[in-house]
C-alpha cells in the first residue's frame, strides 16, 4: 500500500502544453508515472510528445477524466488561473467519480484565490488537494512508480518511510537522508509553504499511521503559522509509529518573509523554537540539523524495534 | 507589500470607509498650506513610515544622532505648532520599537483634521492560515498593542471568521459590534463601515488591514483614525496601481534587485553569505551555519531553475554586503542540474574576482559532473559532500577573521 497515490495511479496534467507542464510531464512519464493525458483549454484534440509516448490533450478536465478515468490531476497552470484550474478539477472529479487527488505545483497564487479554492474543495469531501507551491507527491514503485510533481525521481526508492514536508529541496535532503541509512520511502508528500493550502500535516500523519507500508515518518516543517504545533499535539494522541521532525528557520528574523509566502514569524508567533518544543513534548525525535535526519531516524527505528 | 497610512486612507475614502480629511505633505510649506486648507483648529501631524509604534517613537537628527523630538505623531493646536512638528519630523530619523535601532528616515507627512473621540477600539482584518479564511479581530482596548492585549486580557479580543462562500454576513458584523459594547447609531455606523472595509480587503487583495485606533465620535460616528494596509504580493499581477503606491525608500535596495532577478534575498547581520536553491533548504542552511558556530549574512533562494546569469547576480548581491567574509553554496539539484550550477559558480567567481573563501556543496541531479567541473577549475573553491561538513568548513575558513 501507499498513501493516496498508488504506484500505478492514472494521472492527467493541467497545463500540459505550457513550458513547465510539458517539461515536467515528460519527466514524470520517464520515471514511469502512468500519465494518461492532459488538458489545456482550446487545445483539445492535439497530442503531446512526452518522449516515451504521446498523450492526448482535452479542452476540459471533465473530458479528460471521462475518457481516462484518471485518479489524480497535477496543476502546472500559471498563478492567475491556477485556483480556477483547481476548482475545475475538483468539480469534475466530484461529479464523475466522487473522488480524486489534485496536486497543485504552481507558486505565487494569490492568497484570497486559495481561500476560495480550498473552500470549494472542502465542500467536496471525496476530493483532496495537495499544495499549492509544493514539489508534489511521489510513491516510488518496485519498478518506476508514481511521481506527480517536480521532484527528482532518481533519488527515491520504494521503502517504509513516509515523508511529509512544507519545503521542496529540503524534502529531497530528507529523502537522501533516509537513503543514507538504506531506507526507502512509502510516499513523500510536499504540502507546500503557502499560508493557505489544501492537505496539512495532520491529514498526512493520519494517512501514514493508517498505511501498512509506512513504518516510520519524517516530518519537515518551517517557521510561520502553528500547523507544526497542532500536528505534534495530534500525533501524541493518534500516531504510534515513530516520527522524526525538523523545522527550518531557527535563525530567521521576525517579520521577514523567507522565500515562501507563509514562512514568516509574525507577532512573535511561529518560531522554530516553539515548533521544536512542541515536537519534543509530543515525543517526536528531533533533528536540529537536516544532515542528522538519517542518524536520528536510525535511532528512532532501533528504539521502536524496527531495526 | 506595505503602503503608507495616507495611501491606505485614500483606499478607505474611495470605498466609503469613514476617515477624516487629511493631506499628504513632503515639505513644511505643504504642511502649513494643509493646515490652512483643512479648516480644523486642531490637527494631527503624523510621520509616514511603514513601521508601527510611531506615536511612541522618537525622532533623531540624521547627522548628529541627537534627539529632535519625542513622539512621531503630534497633535498641533496652532499654525506654529504645525510648523515646529513638521520641521522636526521631515528629514529626521524615526525610531520605533518596530523599526530596529537604525530607524527610518521620514520623507512623508500626513496632516489630518482633529475629531471628537468618545472611545478608541482596535480592529484588524487578515487571512487566518489555520482557519483558511478571513478573520476579523476587534477589541475595546484601542490604541494598545494587540499582542499585549492578547497576553494580558485575551477575553477583550473578539473574533469572527468569514465563510468564503457567503462573505461577511450582517449578523456577524452586528455581533462583533455588540461585543464591543456598541449600540444604536454607533452600532449601525460600525456594521456599515465593516462591510465596506471587507470590500476594500477583497478588492485590493490585502494580506492585512489594521486600524488602531478605530474611534467612536461623540455623535455616534465610527472613524478609522489609522490605516495600516499590507497587500499580498502574489496578487501584484492584477493590481497595476500598486506600482504607484510603492515606496522604494521603505524597501531594501538589494532585496528589490534580487526580486527583479527572480531571486529571493533577505539581508541578515552575520558574515557568511549563503546561496541555496529552495526556501526551506536556504533556511536550513542558515540554521546549520549557526549550529556550527557561524553567523549567516543572508537568506538567498535562487529558485528551482536558476541560470548562469542569476547565479552571478546572486553572488554580486551577496558580495555587496561588506560584512561577508565567506560564502557557502548549497545546492540540492532536482530539476536544477549540478553541472549547470557548477559552471555558473565558476563564471561568477571569474567575473567578480572573488576574494573570500567559497565552499560549494552539491547533491542530486548530475552531481558527479558538477563536482568534476569544480575540481578541474584552478579557482580556490572548497568542495563539501554534505550540508553539515560544508557549514563546518566555511566556519573554519573564516575563523581567523573573527
Amino acid at each position: 500500500m501507499s498513501v493516496w497515490i498508488n504506484e500505478d495511479a492514472k494521472v492527467i496534467v493541467q497545463g500540459i502544453t505550457g513550458r513547465q507542464g510539458h517539461f515536467h510531464a515528460t519527466k514524470m512519464a520517464e520515471y514511469g508515472t502512468n500519465l494518461v493525458g492532459g488538458c489545456t483549454p482550446g487545445k483539445g484534440g492535439q497530442t503531446v510528445d512526452l518522449g516515451v509516448r504521446e498523450v492526448p490533450v482535452w479542452d476540459s478536465v471533465e473530458d479528460a477524466i471521462k475518457t481516462t478515468d484518471a485518479d489524480a490531476s497535477v496543476v502546472y497552470v500559471p498563478p492567475p488561473f491556477a485556483a480556477g484550474a483547481i476548482m475545475e478539477a475538483a468539480e469534475a472529479f466530484d461529479r464523475i467519480k466522487g473522488e480524486g487527488v489534485i496536486i497543485c505545483i504552481t507558486e505565487g497564487i494569490p492568497t484570497l484565490d486559495m481561500v476560495k479554492a480550498v473552500a470549494y474543495v472542502d465542500d467536496r469531501p471525496g476530493i483532496r488537494l495537495i499544495g499549492p507551491n509544493c514539489p508534489g507527491i511521489i510513491t516510488p514503485g518496485d519498478t518506476g512508480g508514481a511521481k506527480i510533481g517536480i521532484m527528482p525521481g532518481h533519488i527515491h526508492a520504494k521503502g517504509r518511510i513516509g515523508i511529509v514536508s512544507k519545503s521542496g529541496t529540503l524534502t529531497y535532503e530528507a529523502v537522501a537522508q533516509t537513503m543514507s541509512i538504506n531506507e526507502g520511502q512509502s510516499t513523500c508528500i510536499g504540502i507546500g509553504g503557502d499560508p493557505v493550502n489544501g492537505t496539512g500535516f495532520i491529514d498526512c500523519l493520519a494517512a501514514f499511521q493508517a498505511d501498512s507500508q509506512t513504518e516510520a515518518i519524517v516530518m519537515i516543517g518551517e517557521i510561520g503559522g502553528s500547523a507544526e504545533e497542532e500536528a505534534a499535539a495530534w500525533a501524541k494522541e493518534n500516531v504510534t509509529k515513530p516520527i522524526v521532525g525538523f523545522v527550518a528557520g531557527a535563525t530567521a528574523p521576525p517579520g521577514k518573509r523567507m522565500g515562501h509566502a507563509g514562512a514568516i514569524i509574525s507577532g512573535g508567533k511561529g518560531t522554530a523554537a516553539e515548533k521544536f518544543a512542541a515536537f519534543e513534548r509530543a515525543g517526536i525525535y528531533v533533528a536540529r540539523d537536516p544532515s542528522e535526519i538519517g542518524a536520528v531516524l536510525k535511532t528512532a527505528l532501533e528504539e521502536a524495534g524496527l531495526l | 507589500m506595505n503602503i503608507h497610512e495616507y495611501q491606505g486612507k485614500q483606499l478607505f475614502r474611495d470605498a466609503g470607509v469613514p476617515v477624516l480629511d487629511g493631506v499628504h505633505c513632503t515639505t513644511v510649506e505643504e504642511a502649513l498650506a494643509a493646515y490652512d486648507n483643512l479648516g480644523s483648529k486642531v490637527v494631527a501631524v503624523k510621520s509616514q513610515i511603514h513601521a508601527g509604534g510611531r506615536g511612541k517613537g522618537n525622532l533623531y537628527c540624521p547627522e548628529t544622532g541627537e534627539l529632535q523630538m519625542e513622539g512621531g505623531v503630534k497633535i498641533a493646536f496652532s499654525r506654529e505648532e504645525v510648523e515646529t512638528y513638521a520641521t522636526n519630523i521631515l528629514g529626521h530619523i524615526l525610531i520605533t520599537k518596530q523599526t530596529g535601532e537604525e530607524g527610518k528616515l521620514v520623507h512623508n507627512l500626513y496632516v489630518e483634521s482633529g475629531c471628537d473621540i468618545a472611545h478608541e477600539y482596535y480592529l484588524a482584518m487578515l487571512v487566518d492560515r489555520e482557519a483558511k479564511s478571513i478573520l476579523i479581530m476587534a477589541s475595546t482596548e484601542g490604541g494598545m498593542d494587540i499582542e499585549e492585549v492578547a497576553e494580558s486580557n485575551p477575553e477583550a479580543i473578539h473574533k469572527i471568521w468569514i465563510d468564503p462562500n457567503s462573505g461577511l454576513l450582517p449578523f456577524q458584523s452586528r455581533n462583533l459590534g455588540t461585543a464591543l459594547g456598541l449600540e444604536g447609531g454607533a452600532l449601525k455606523s460600525f456594521t456599515k463601515m465593516l462591510s465596506k472595509l471587507h470590500s476594500v480587503f477583497i478588492a485590493n487583495d490585502c494580506a492585512m488591514v489594521e486600524i488602531n485606533p478605530l474611534v467612536k465620535t461623540g455623535d455616534d460616528g465610527i472613524i478609522a483614525l489609522d490605516a495600516k494596509v499590507g497587500f499580498d504580493s502574489n496578487a501584484e499581477f492584477r493590481h497595476k496601481d500598486w506600482d504607484d503606491m510603492r515606496d522604494m525608500g521603505e524597501e531594501d535596495e538589494a532585496e528589490i534587485r534580487a526580486s527583479e532577478a527572480g531571486l529571493s534575498y533577505v539581508k541578515l547581520d552575520g558574515n557568511i553569505g549563503c546561496l541555496v536553491n529552495g526556501a526551506g533548504l536556504a533556511m536550513a542552511t542558515m540554521d546549520v551555519i549557526k549550529l556550527k558556530g557561524g553567523d549567516p549574512a543572508n537568506f538567498l533562494d535562487v529558485g528551482g531553475g536558476a541560470n548562469e546569469e542569476q547565479v552571478t547576480t546572486a553572488f554580486s548581491i551577496i558580495l555587496e554586503d561588506p560584512n561577508v567574509k565567506g560564502i557557502l553554496v548549497n545546492i540540492f539539484g532536482g530539476i536544477m542540474r549540478c553541472d549547470i550550477i557548477a559552471r555558473g559558480v565558476i563564471a561568477a567567481v571569474e567575473n567578480l574576482g572573488l576574494e573570500v573563501p567559497l565552499v560549494v556543496r552539491l547533491a542530486g541531479t548530475n552531481v558527479d559532473e558538477g563536482k568534476a567541473i569544480l575540481a578541474e577549475s584552478t579557482l580556490n573553491i572548497h568542495p563539501a559532500d554534505d550540508l553539515a561538513s560544508g557549514a563546518q568548513r566555511i566556519v573554519e575558513l573564516i575563523g581567523g577573521d573573527q
